[in-house]
């Protein structure tokens, strides 16, 4: 039982990290029906850099702004450059742009920063806190972590919901062709819809590194975690993102602690090979998928 | 003015508009008709540059269109209700609207802009918070004309409003064009299928055929004269 | 087409002709290379395969596979394991081979039932999910002490045969089995191209609903294609084990995978022969790679990672310049070149 609950209090935590790493394919998908495999690698990139600024001795918030803000423009500008050539060819020619992309970005990480497995300092303990006299398998970290995904979530919640800008990033997601005879300026729109993807994806990739260590292809499995999550969600969903991944942090979670760490992946397999059959459009889309 | 000077647009190699020269005076309704297949479409979204012609010019009010972009060209104040009427199904009756003045800096009017088009269709100010894919198509036609005058075009173009209508509902729509331009002195541009109906409210016709202009002439004089309308409109 | 005189009307008989002069060309060039470069052919051979297998799957069928590595990681571990259940030896290597690639086979049929029933983004989302997990299961507590755990598995190195005399080295023998391998694939894989099979192939690539309207069975088509493309990779990737005596899941990463598509994407998205050519550039840019580190004074790693970003880039400008591969490209380029000669 007491194995149990740690487990779940784990997966939480975990599946918070591949929410926000599903909710970046799900706002890339829904913008420019692509998805992003570079994603994982570009959480990565932006997590050398977040290391590099605590190295010089600034502080982890400090780190964690400029990680975010790089993410930003690294995904803005693989729009503009990388993406917007592809976007009217077949869709094959996208998947291996973006799949170029991703192991371009670790073969860089690779010389710039080196191939070691480095710890990367959390922002707080990582020692559970104590409920009345016994330790739970939930740290200030894992809070922190949870409140800062969710944090996330809420802000795009409320941009696209809310404002006009984020009106206009619908339409344009929607029916660009309409937002165009309605004044979007649809190609921005999309720039910064894989902009605010990859700063969530960066965010994705700073909470996840305490856990996995950081090296190039550290996000590997969790890209492979947080695709199957935005799957599970329908990949047009962004709630479906948000419980997702949760259901997949809670699965691997389970498999992980029962069965041994290296059986996650395969779990992930699993899980998504079974969904793709069975259901992929997802579990909380409404409409079916436009393009399969 | 809108004027159209010896259009050519293809897709590969179809030629769908074969030198079209054609003129739209302000504050009046011209109608643009032609059988299926005619170029009709394709002349609208060249004029407001989803599709870029292989030669020729539109210019409106002076202003070269052809060289704009889809999302500039509105803000020269042409407006266009595309064909199936581009209702975002995924958005409400509230934002489809507001999506057609956003690029206007003048929020007082775009409130403005807002409540007068919940004015003139009622049916939409009960549905403000509803999806539009909830709407019917007469719903529909009229969420697509009032996100379009959201923008306060000066020339509005509409292909095939009638489209999937029951009579009564178009016989509101073309009233409605007809009143626009007569009292708001908006111009219009409207594509038909359904030629007796456009005609009843337009005051030039323009017939396309295989992507050449035809016939121009009086709207009147169009529904008038058996022979072009029996040969080029088909009632 | 211009009539072929005589047999040589017969696909199969000219695919034949190619091969046996590939196979002097490469019985020649042994003999003059030095060992190295023996361990260079082989590595080539089995890319050759993997390859091939793969542009048959991606190029002709029209199914994008990014885990083709875990087919091959499949070929070498099952050969590793067909080697341990026989300590002494005594079943001749081809026969480890045949199994080895029949069980690739089997799996790839796995696999494409599953994939023949997703499109796009995500079946490569799928395949990826492969590349990355299932090297992950030799790790894993359950199965590490049948396949080894991160050391993996050692697989044996066959004997040269005493009659090619006692100079013959391991490398130079075992660069001409996998020659052989090599040469075996691609005669047979082109073959299938001219066939009635690669017709179906590639209809149901360029149009699945008009295929399907001609009778073509399309779900058992592209299940088809995934066998035949997996066995090919499985061949290959227990070759692998057999050339470096190891199978161990640091050997099976991503960045194979990865390597695979960069070879069908140089060789033009669809052509066996295109196949070659990648594969002899996807074993000789990390090979210059490295030679360039070390001349520039960076670490041997470095070099490894040169050449990773050059699969990288080499994908990118790929898709961004020439949409329809190197091949294509150049292919292009030539018909724009002689069009504005003969308009002079
Ligand atoms: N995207 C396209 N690609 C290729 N050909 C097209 C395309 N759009 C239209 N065409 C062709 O151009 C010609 C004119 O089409 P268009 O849609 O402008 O006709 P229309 O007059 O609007 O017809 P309808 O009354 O049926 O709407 C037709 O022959 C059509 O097949
Ligand atoms: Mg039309």
């Amino acid at each position: 039982m007491h194995e149990f609950v740690s487990f779940t209090l784990s997966g939480v935590t975990q599946g918070m990290i591949y929410s926000a790493l599903a909710m970046s394919l799900v706002l890339i998908w829904r913008g420019t029906r692509i998805v992003n495999f570079a994603q994982g690698a570009m959480g990565m990139i932006t997590t050398y850099v977040a290391i590099t600024v605590v190295d010089r001795g600034d502080s982890y918030w400090w780190a964690l702004v400029i990680a975010i803000l790089a993410g930003v423009i690294i995904g803005g500008l693989v729009e503009l450059v990388l993406v917007r050539p592809v976007e009217s060819k077949p869709p094959l020619n996208a998947v291996i742009v973006t799949l170029g992309l991703l192991i371009l970005l670790e073969a860089i990480a690779g010389m710039v920063w080196g191939g070691r497995y480095r710890s990367f300092p959390p922002a707080f303990s990582v020692q559970g806190v104590f409920v009345g006299s016994s330790r739970i398998n939930l740290s200030p970290f894992d809070i922190f972590t949870i409140c800062a995904v969710l944090a996330v979530m809420v802000g795009l919640l409320v941009l696209f919901r809310w404002t006009s800008i984020g009106l206009r990033m619908r339409a344009a997601a929607f029916e660009p062709e309409v937002a165009r005879l309605l004044g979007v300026r649809v190609g921005r729109m999309l720039t910064l819809g894989w902009a605010l993807a990859a700063g969530a994806g960066s965010l994705a990739g700073l909470l996840v590194a305490p856990n996995v260590f950081l090296y190039p292809s550290n996000m590997d499995a969790v890209l492979v975690y947080g695709f199957t999550a935005a799957i599970l969600g329908g990949l047009d969903s962004p709630v479906g993102a948000l419980i997702g991944g949760l259901g997949i942090g809670l699965a691997l979670s389970y498999i992980g602690g029962y069965e041994g760490a290296s059986l996650e992946t395969i779990g992930a397999l699993v899980i998504l090979i079974a969904l793709l059959m069975v259901r992929p459009e997802g579990l909380f889309t409404r409409v079916a998928p436009r393009r399969v | 003015m809108l004027s159209v000077h010896d259009l050519r647009v293809s897709y590969g190699a179809v030629e769908a508009i074969s030198g079209v020269s054609l003129e739209v005076p302000d504050g009046a309704v011209t109608a643009v008709l032609g059988a299926n297949g005619a170029g009709k479409t394709t002349l609208l979204r060249t004029i407001t540059g989803l599709v870029r012609p292989r030669s020729g010019r539109v210019a409106y009010d002076g202003v070269e269109l052809t060289s704009l972009r889809a999302e500039e060209i509105v803000r020269r104040g042409v407006a266009h209700v595309p064909e199936g009427r581009g209702v975002i199904q995924d958005l409400t009756v509230d934002e489809n609207l507001r999506l057609g003045a956003l690029w206007r800096s003048d929020r007082d009017d775009r409130k403005k802009a807002l409540e007068e088009v919940y004015e003139l269709f009622p049916p939409l100010d009960t549905r403000r918070r509803q999806s539009a894919y909830t709407l019917s198509g007469g719903e529909r036609q009229m969420l697509a004309i009032g996100r379009a005058l959201m923008a306060r075009p000066k020339l509005l173009l509409l292909d095939e409003p009638s489209l999937g209508l029951a009579p009564l509902i178009t016989a509101q729509i073309m009233a409605l064009l007809r009143q626009l331009s007569s009292e708001s002195g908006l111009t219009v541009l409207l594509v038909e299928q359904n030629a007796r109906s456009a005609l009843s409210i337009a005051d030039q016709g323009i017939v396309l055929a295989l992507g050449k202009v035809v016939v121009t002439a009086e709207a009147s004089r169009l529904a008038e004269d058996e022979d072009l309308r029996h040969h080029y409109l088909g009632f | 087409m211009t009539r072929m005189p005589g047999p040589l009307r017969f696909a199969a008989v000219r695919h034949g002709l190619v091969v046996i002069v590939l196979a002097a060309a490469v019985a020649g060039y042994t003999q003059i290379a030095g060992s190295f470069a023996d361990f260079q052919l082989a590595q080539i051979a089995i890319y050759v395969m993997a390859i091939a297998g793969l542009t048959v799957l991606t190029g002709l069928n029209g199914q994008v596979s990014l885990g083709h590595g875990a087919l091959m990681a499949i070929g070498g571990y099952s050969a590793a394991l067909v080697m341990q259940h026989d300590p002494n030896g005594h079943l001749p290597l081809a026969v480890v081979l045949v199994i080895a690639t029949a069980a690739t086979a089997v799996a790839g049929g796995i696999i494409g039932v599953a994939a023949a029933r997703l499109r796009g983004p995500y079946l490569a989302g799928a395949t990826l999910a492969l590349a990355v997990g299932i090297p992950q299961l030799a790790v894993a507590r359950q199965f590490a002490h049948t396949l080894g755990g991160e050391q993996g598995l050692t697989v044996r190195s066959p004997q040269a045969p005493s009659f090619l005399g006692s100079s013959f080295s391991l490398e130079h023998w075992l660069s001409w089995i996998c020659a052989a391998g090599a040469l075996v694939v691609l005669f047979l894989l082109s073959n299938l191209v001219t066939s009635r099979y690669g017709r179906t192939f590639r209809a149901v690539r360029d149009d699945e609903i008009a295929a399907a309207l001609a009778g073509i069975h399309v779900a058992r088509t592209q299940v088809l294609a995934f066998v035949v493309s997996a066995a090919s990779a499985g061949l290959g990737g227990a070759l692998l084990g057999v050339v470096t005596s190891l199978v161990a899941p640091a050997g099976f990463t991503l960045v194979l995978s990865i390597a695979l598509l960069t070879g069908i994407v140089l060789g033009g998205l669809g052509s066996i022969v295109g196949a070659v050519w990648g594969s002899i550039l996807v074993v000789y840019v990390p090979q210059w790679s490295t030679d360039l580190a070390h001349s520039l004074s960076f670490s041997t790693v470095m070099g490894s990672y040169f050449a990773v970003a050059f699969y990288g880039l080499v994908l990118i400008v790929v898709m961004l310049v020439f949409p329809s591969g190197l091949q294509g490209g150049i292919v292009r380029l030539w018909g724009m070149a002689a069009s504005r000669v003969r308009r002079g």
